[in-house]
């Protein structure tokens, strides 16, 4: 249960030429470690998930999400690898409003066909390992900011993911708050043996990472925490 | 459906709205189908009952359409359709709309003369003897045994039977007399050579559906009621797929996000278009009831209005075939929602 991304450059289209948005970046994420992303704004940290979150393609280099090679997979085949392989936390919870938190994780297993009484019992667990199993039926209105944000989480390991994309996880919250998630991600990240990518613009709390990566001008330079 | 269950539920108010709309359409489709059927009926029922196949109208002249109205027919020519081969029978029948009176009560009826002993008038017609349609009677307040003016000739009312009406008077049934008629009844088997018939006579043969456009006012009067009938349908399906576009367009975030979390595109369509089509179920069979109850009430006053399956249940089918084309066209947009915008975007 690894991510690999292999010397992978990724351009965008900007006026007559192209905006190089990743440079022959390489990144080795084993199964049960952190590692975090950190660099300014416009620096490639969120190309860099969208890339290992097979939503865009790169130009050139390789994506192997738990050994499969993404990079030979249509639209539909990276759709299927990211509902059953990767959980994507996203910066902002973008919760479903019509949902509530235990539904939020639900439609996952939904999403896979895979509609059981067990899926209940695992969207309530997982509630439990966020600490949320008291405000199940509640809707994203009715919760905290950092509430929803553990909903965010749990909803990405619904599906038992090989890899874990998280997008700056502490961006809307005060620094207690951000602690706590950073400390969830880790516990979870060792208990379920995932390979986590956190991509954060906050240095203090990526310093509690397995390891640390510093982006700029769609550079990536590996370091250790 | 696991996400359009739960929208319908949470977003009640627009939902509501919309399957209220829905509601509406239905049950004037509904109102103008039953109407539009009981006006048909009125005008055409006693023609479209006849035991025929066809009816020969006197050829018009070119460029004409065969009308009622227009059509006479001699003895000459229907003589010349009982020589066909393949014609099982070849029948007079006059037609003229006059006035009937009994005692001091009056009534305008169309009066169908055949023969006697044709089969195309009901038993009891005779010289001197009439059978009425239920509606005659009515208005003329007759019954069997008694005596009624038809014009300038009083006649004995034989029987009152049936409920045949034509251009929405109810038809006197009375012995033909003379050589001329308004069109041939005809019945005809297999090897009938129709052409040839209308050659020998002089006449045009249609069909009795066919031949129902040839009364002038069913033709106007039903055109306009399909027509409104319709604009409806067409309405119906542009503001369902007006709701969903904007509907669409409002969730096309959350779209985003479902798709980057690995929903299928077909998944998401089959989610979007369910909603659609549970809407459009649920709102149209609230319309039809609603219409069939109507109908209900409609149907005991003078108002001509036919409540059956043709009216209300197959409008709203149309309706929802027609309203779940247009939110399908509606929801498409979802194919082009972008999962790469769930990035960084703020819900």
């Amino acid at each position: 249960m690894t991510l690999l991304i292999d010397e992978v450059t990724l351009t965008y289209p900007d006026g007559d030429g192209r905006l190089t948005a990743l440079d022959a970046v390489g990144l080795h994420v084993p199964a049960g470690s952190l590692t975090a992303v950190v660099g300014p704004s416009g620096s490639g940290k969120s190309s860099l998930l969208a890339v290992a979150g097979t939503l865009v393609r790169p130009d050139r280099g390789r994506v192997f999400v738990d050994g499969v090679d993404a990079g030979g997979l249509d639209r539909t085949a990276r759709a299927a690898l990211r509902r059953e392989r990767i959980g994507i936390v996203f910066q902002q919870p973008n919760l479903l409003p019509s949902l509530t938190a235990a539904e939020q994780l639900e439609v996952m297993a939904h999403l896979t066909g895979r509609m059981s009484p067990s899926v209940r019992r695992r969207a309530q667990d997982l509630l439990d390992a966020v600490g949320l199993a008291a405000l199940a039926r509640r809707r994203p209105r009715e919760l905290s900011g950092g509430q929803r944000q553990r909903v965010n989480i749990a909803r990405a390991l619904m599906n038992d993911p090989a890899v874990l994309l998280v997008d700056e996880p502490t961006s809307a919250l005060d620094r207690e708050r951000g602690a706590e998630v950073i400390d969830l991600l880790l516990a979870l990240t060792r208990e379920r043996r995932v390979a986590t990518v956190v991509v954060t613009h906050d240095t203090g709390h990526a310093g509690r990472a397995d390891r640390v990566g510093a982006m700029r001008d769609g550079r990536l330079t590996a370091g250790t925490a | 459906m696991f996400v359009a269950w739960r929208d319908l539920r949470f977003a009640k108010g627009r939902f509501a709205l919309m399957g209220t709309v829905v509601v509406l359409m239905t049950l004037l489709v509904g109102l103008v189908s039953g109407l539009a059927e009981g006006l048909a009926r009125e005008n055409v029922s006693a023609v479209a009952g006849l035991p025929a196949d066809r009816l020969a109208f006197a050829a018009p002249p070119d460029g004409r359409a065969v009308s009622f109205a227009d059509s006479k027919v001699s003895r000459e020519q229907w003589e010349a359709w009982e020589r066909q081969p393949g014609v099982t029978g070849a029948q007079p029948l006059a037609i003229r709309t006059l006035r009937a009176a009994a005692g001091d009560r009056t009534a305008s009826v169309t009066a169908f003369a055949a023969e006697p002993d044709s089969g195309l008038a009901p038993r009891g017609v005779g010289p001197g003897r009439v059978v009425l349609s239920a509606k005659a009677a009515e208005e003329l307040g007759v019954g069997a045994g008694d005596a009624v003016r038809l014009g300038e000739r009083e006649a004995a009312v034989a029987a009152v039977a049936g409920e045949a009406s034509y251009s929405h008077t109810p038809v006197v049934w009375t012995a033909l007399d003379g050589d001329d008629a308004t069109v041939i009844a005809l019945r005809t088997g297999s090897g009938a050579d129709l052409a040839a018939g209308d050659e020998a006579a002089g006449t045009t043969a249609l069909s009795v559906d066919d031949a129902l456009t040839a009364i002038g006012s069913y033709q106007a009067e039903n055109g306009s009621l399909q027509l409104m009938r319709g604009f409806l349908f067409v309405i119906s399906a542009l503001v369902t797929g007006a709701f969903f576009t904007v509907w669409t367009i409002q969730r096309s975030a959350d779209v985003a996000v479902l798709k980057a979390l690995g929903a299928s595109t077909p998944y998401l369509l089959r989610d979007a278009l369910g909603q659609a089509v549970a809407l459009l179920v649920g709102g149209t069979l609230a319309g039809a009831a609603l219409a069939a109850g109507a109908g209900v009430l409609i149907s005991g006053t003078d108002v001509p209005f036919v409540l059956d399956a043709a009216t209300v249940l197959l409008p709203a089918g149309v309706l929802i075939a027609l309203g779940a084309c247009g939110a399908a066209l509606a929801i498409r947009r979802i194919t082009a929602v972008d999962p790469l915008t769930a990035l960084g975007s703020a819900r």
